[in-house]
């Protein structure tokens, strides 16, 4: 009997999420694991180092809510809007550590970590003033040529959380559109959640084995998650809610704000159907897709 | 026909762009710099976004470097760590388009600090994929609004380099990718001379050259050949205004 690891997203962050931990949510502005980080906020999870290239909303909302220790990460922005405040304001008044790289640093020190490697070697990083801030973005010099390459550590998660479009219910899953570090970070990670839009049988995953990106074998908990990404985006689900992005900018201004809207959206839901209930039919219709669909690929039939 | 200095930048960096060259694009005006590009003076351009998408050919103005428009209807769609390691750090991007908080006279640009690292005045976004590009790309094209704070002599951290301390100190170091090419303002046009410095080359119609001088750091080289840029034809304007940013979402109009 293959084991059935289908559990709410509360047991899963209960089960699997532990103060202290070093978390990955990852996702690069596709497929963000929001409903995910408003489980860890509900249940108080503290002192977490969270780590993310691009630590979008949910790390904002998750530090203003008080879980964060530490943040490991390349671009802390609003994508497309500006800064993010509650980041910004808590780094400021040093109440949270940082650790810095780049877009590429971050994606190498996964795939170090997925692979079983110490350290990934990369060509960017010499001539920044980012090494001599971050002691963890050292240079070796290559045995063959003499070449003296940058390197960054392996990130080895203790949890890493993906959202899919869809998968079974062993945590076979299937993304397509923007894959970001989905992969990476769940192969680096030593326990995976995945939350999802939809479970399917195993035979829809066996129907397209080439966008599996993530086998079943590597996660621990599925996760039924309809709008779990929400206000990002999941492709051919729905669109990025790009008001809401507008309005966090304005929230996250005033503690005042941001209290009430963490009273109101987070501990005041028992979860994403709550959630979405709650912003109410017209805005969710506006974010649906229509559907393009590709031509089905011939995998042939082997006597 | 007026126009604003927004479209005089996004305008004059399409026209930078050569027929056949991939670009490594982030959203705003980089993006309709190169569909401008894509419909004049290079047709077969191939737009590569750090997202990991290949040949995107968005049907509406992305609005994050995310966008799902970016996917629909694109050549190919690849990890993060695949678009950084196979496509840009192989030596496959043309062209990279950075701007910054601050650029200073070798082209160095700080996207992190504004004053000291351990106690910012203002902590900003950070690298996200700037590094790599100014690292990485054959070149790099950058975008900002000519003001003194914007360009000081020293930016406060080099969060990618330019020419570090000129253009044999960046050689020295073995960067592969060959550095910033061109400074597009909303005044001006600059290049990089021998030393890695950066030299007033064209001024935008109607901008003084005193005010230029006056709106950098630093004391400003300027071209013994000094052009005026050839002001917005209409052809330029009508698509960027009709076409690619409609309802003025990044573009401010000049009217």
């Amino acid at each position: 009997m293959v084991e059935d690891k289908v559990m709410s997203l509360a047991e899963a962050v209960d089960r699997l999420v532990e103060d202290g931990d070093t978390v990955y949510l990852a996702g690069f502005t596709h497929l963000i694991p929001f409903a995910a980080g408003h489980e860890i906020i509900r249940q108080g999870k503290k002192d977490l180092t969270l780590c993310r290239a691009t630590p979008d909303l949910i790390y904002d909302q998750m530090i203003a809510a008080g879980c964060a220790r530490k943040v490991v990460f390349s671009w802390a922005g609003n994508p497309g809007v500006g800064l993010l405040r509650s980041f910004r304001k808590k780094a400021e008044a040093k109440e949270i550590e940082l650790e810095e790289y780049t877009h590429y640093g971050m994606v190498a020190r996964l795939w170090a970590g997925a692979t079983n490697l110490p350290f990934f070697p990369l060509r960017s990083n010499i001539g920044s003033d980012l090494p001599a801030h971050n002691p963890n973005i050292k240079t070796v010099t290559c045995p063959y040529t003499g070449q003296v390459l940058s390197t960054v550590p392996a990130l080895n998660p203790d949890v890493a959380v993906i959202h899919a479009q869809r998968a079974d219910a062993q945590g076979n899953a299937h993304i397509w559109g923007i894959i970001g570090e989905q992969r990476e970070a769940a192969f680096a990670a030593r326990k995976v959640i995945i939350t999802c839009e939809e479970i399917v049988s195993s035979e829809v995953i066996k129907s397209d084995p080439n966008r599996t990106l993530i086998p079943g074998f590597l996660v621990d908990a599925v996760v039924e998650e309809p709008w779990a990404a929400h206000p990002s985006y999941v492709q051919g689900y729905y669109d990025r809610d790009n008001d809401f992005y507008l309005e966090w900018d304005r929230i996250s201004r005033s503690e005042e704000d941001l209290r009430a809207w963490l009273d109101e959206w987070v501990y005041g839901v028992s979860g994403r159907r709550e959630y979405m209930a709650r912003f109410g039919a017209e805005r969710i219709l506006k974010l649906r897709v229509n559907s393009q669909y590709s031509v089905p690929i011939n995998l042939g039939s082997y006597r | 026909m007026k126009y604003s200095a927004a479209e005089m930048m996004t305008i004059a960096a399409a026209r930078k762009i050569k027929d056949g060259d991939r670009v490594f694009v982030g959203i705003g005006m980089p993006n309709l710099a190169c569909n401008l590009a894509m419909r004049l003076n290079a047709p077969n351009i191939e737009m590569i976004y750090e997202a990991g998408v290949i040949g995107a050919n968005p049907s509406r103005l992305p609005l994050s470097i995310g966008d799902p428009c970016l996917v629909t209807g694109a050549t190919s769609v690849c990890s993060m760590f695949d678009v950084f390691t196979f496509y840009l750090q192989r030596g496959l991007v043309d062209i990279g388009f950075l701007g910054a908080a601050q650029v200073d006279k070798y082209g160095n640009l700080n996207s992190t600090v504004i004053g000291d690292y351990d106690d910012p005045k203002v902590r900003l976004a950070g690298s996200g994929g700037a590094c790599d590009i100014a690292s990485l790309a054959r070149q790099v094209f950058i975008l900002l609004p000519h003001q003194p704070r914007r360009l000081p002599e020293k930016v406060d951290f080099i969060t990618s380099p330019g020419f570090i301390g000129g253009r044999r100190e960046r050689e020295r170091l073995g960067l592969p990718g060959g550095g910033p090419t061109v400074v597009i303002t909303d005044k001006g046009i600059l290049e990089f001379d021998e030393e890695g410095e950066m030299v007033l080359v064209s001024i935008h119609p109607g901008v003084e050259l005193e005010d230029v001088k006056a709106n950098t750091g630093w004391d400003l080289k300027v071209s013994p050949s000094l052009t005026v840029t050839d002001p917005p034809t209409e052809r330029e304007l009508a698509i960027l205004r009709e076409e690619l940013d409609p309802k003025g979402i990044y573009l401010k109009r000049g009217d």
